[in-house]
């Protein structure tokens, strides 16, 4: 069952002082989030995404088309209590203490002690906060910043958790904690939608993907069948070769690229492979490795946005 | 219970913000009109320490209601701490009304203090009746009345006007809301209908402060200097008239952030 819905949806907001005009930042966007995966949500700066999640939270209304989260329109207040959310660069009230910004978040949701105390505590300690608890967030680094936005988002045991480029500006501590707590959650059952550029995380999460790009949606699907394992060309590394057998292996492969007392050639065809090796060996060459080349998301995301996107 | 928790953060903002610092000058004012006043007012003392203890009272309050109001809603979202709140299970009023009622705990808190400032710098004078210092009370009330009218006017422009404007606003307001009676004899006298009704509904519509300041064509404040007791029914109709009308500006207020786009 989808658990988040999108039909149609379109956000175009006026810009301009005196003669307003439409800018479209999303375009007829259709897309389902099934229960219990971790769902990608890819996409250049600019691209839609934080609109996006902004309609799904109902903070911005859309100008056509649809939401619906655990079934509910996406206005619906008493949705919002099986739900979490991390906005992007999240800021809180810096003169509140760890502790008491998530007690206040607790009250929101109708909680209340002793259940609503212990849940802050294993939070604090969950999130690595637990030594910070006491402490004004007007002096919490940016990482602890982003872990606190997870933990508010995350008091309520949240059924779905919308998270809004959760690993934007951590380093990779911070962004190795960041991606356990997500892993943490899909392990309790929750549903994860989170947007992000930092491609090898989402390689590492997400079941599921949907690249956005102006708006539009230029792919979704399983993470496996986008970058389907096909091997794109084969890198060979040779060592101790003279000049001459370097121009007789030219002809041979796609592309040579000497690196110091080594040649690395890229062949495009599974034969090219076996020629090359042979007429290496066969002139004295030594063979140091022998590589095949798979398309990561980043590639196959600068092909689908660099490539096609910016036409 | 949600709206509380609101009022809760707002009323604790306003305290870590040094909001109540302002009770130092206040102090001080006191101290020293009861040292230097007595001696310039030859057997009206009293009066005055209550004349300058009320007006400051209502002058403290009506900055603070103004320049902490227009900042309720407009700081929330230029920090954008208001999209984490959103997404909770808050609906759009009870964020307004918690915000409205934390600014209000903290005049309360304010005049409050205040008022015991003022009721001990009287004792230190040597002293009034009981009777005579329970007459400052509605007088009092009357004010936190007033700022209370100031924060909704405030907050209303807070939810869809910069600090400046809205500051700008609601002190215009709060000046014309002096004179709001005024204006309605005045367009009487002029006999013309259009005159007439067009002050009628300015009349309405704008805040009417000399609901609170004046009681009975007498000035409050004026009022409790002589210790004269002030009506009931006069204390009544204020409170009325602050309740609908802070309520009727609050709805409005919700009205226009439930179409907002939070971008």
């Amino acid at each position: 069952m989808a658990i988040i819905e999108m039909e149609n949806l379109t956000k175009d907001f006026q810009v301009g002082f005196w003669k307003k005009h439409p800018v479209r930042a999303l375009d007829h966007l259709t897309l389902g989030v099934e229960s219990g995966e971790v769902f990608g949500f890819l996409g250049p700066n600019g691209a839609g995404k934080t609109t996006t999640l902004k309609i799904l939270m109902g903070l911005i209304r859309p100008t056509e088309g649809w939401a619906h989260v655990l079934g509910e329109p996406v206005t619906s207040v008493s949705m919002r209590r099986r739900i979490g959310y991390l906005p992007e660069n999240p800021y809180f009230y810096d003169y509140l203490t760890a502790e008491e910004l998530l007690r206040y978040v607790g009250a929101l949701f109708g909680m209340r002690q002793p259940a609503l105390g212990n849940r802050v505590r294993s939070l604090l300690e969950e999130l690595g906060l637990g030594d910070a608890r006491k402490l004004q967030l007007r002096r919490f680094s940016k990482g602890m910043i982003q872990r606190i936005g997870l933990a508010q988002a995350m008091i309520n045991d949240p059924e779905v958790i919308f998270l809004d480029e959760p690993m934007s500006g951590l380093d990779p501590l911070g962004r190795r904690e960041v991606r356990q707590a997500i892993l943490g959650l899909k392990n309790r059952g929750a549903t994860v939608f989170f947007s992000s550029h930092i491609l090898p995380d989402v390689e590492a999460l997400c079941d599921r993907v949907a690249i956005l790009n102006r708006g539009r949606l230029r792919q979704a699907g399983a993470l496996h069948d986008i970058l389907k394992v096909k091997i794109e060309a084969h890198e060979i590394v040779l060592a101790g070769i003279s000049e001459e057998v370097t121009a007789g292996l030219r002809p041979l492969c796609d592309e040579v690229t000497p690196m110091g007392e080594r040649l690395q050639l890229r062949a495009g065809r599974p034969q090219q492979v076996e020629e090359i090796i042979s007429f290496a060996l066969a002139h004295g060459a030594s063979l140091v490795s022998v590589n095949p080349i798979r398309p990561s998301l980043e590639d196959y995301f600068f092909h689908e946005v660099a490539g096609a996107g910016r036409e | 219970m949600k709206v509380l928790a609101i009022a809760r953060n707002t009323f604790r903002e306003n305290i870590r913000d040094k909001i109540l610092y302002n009770l130092i000058l206040f102090a001080l004012l006191m101290i020293l009109s009861s040292l230097v006043l007595g001696q310039l007012t030859l057997g009206y003392e009293e009066k005055v320490i209550v004349d300058l203890g009320l007006s400051s009272i209502s002058i403290f309050g009506t900055l603070i209601a103004i320049f902490i109001g227009i900042g309720l809603v407009y700081k929330e979202l230029e920090r954008r701490t208001i999209y984490a709140l959103l997404a909770k299970p808050v609906h759009r009023w009870e964020f307004i009304l918690g915000k409205y009622l934390g600014l209000l705990i903290t005049l309360l808190a304010n005049v409050v203090i205040m008022t015991a400032g003022l009721e001990l710098t009287l004792a230190a004078n040597g002293g009034i009746s009981l009777e005579n210092s329970l007459r400052l009370i509605p007088a009092v009330y009357l004010i936190f009345l007033s700022l209370a009218v100031t924060t909704a006017v405030a907050l209303l422009f807070s939810s869809f006007s910069t600090p400046a404007l809205s500051a700008l606003f609601t002190f215009f307001l709060w000046v014309i809301g002096h004179f709001n009676a005024d204006l309605l004899k005045f367009a009487q006298l002029t006999k013309a209908a259009t005159a007439e009704f067009v002050a009628g509904v300015l009349y309405y519509v704008l805040p009417n402060i000399s609901n609170f300041s004046v009681a009975d064509s007498r000035s409050v404040i004026q009022s409790a200097a002589y210790f004269e007791p002030i009506r009931a029914a006069a204390v009544a109709w204020a409170t009325c008239y602050a309740f609908l009308y802070s309520a009727i500006l609050l709805a409005i207020a919700t009205a226009i952030f439930l179409h907002r786009d939070f971008k």
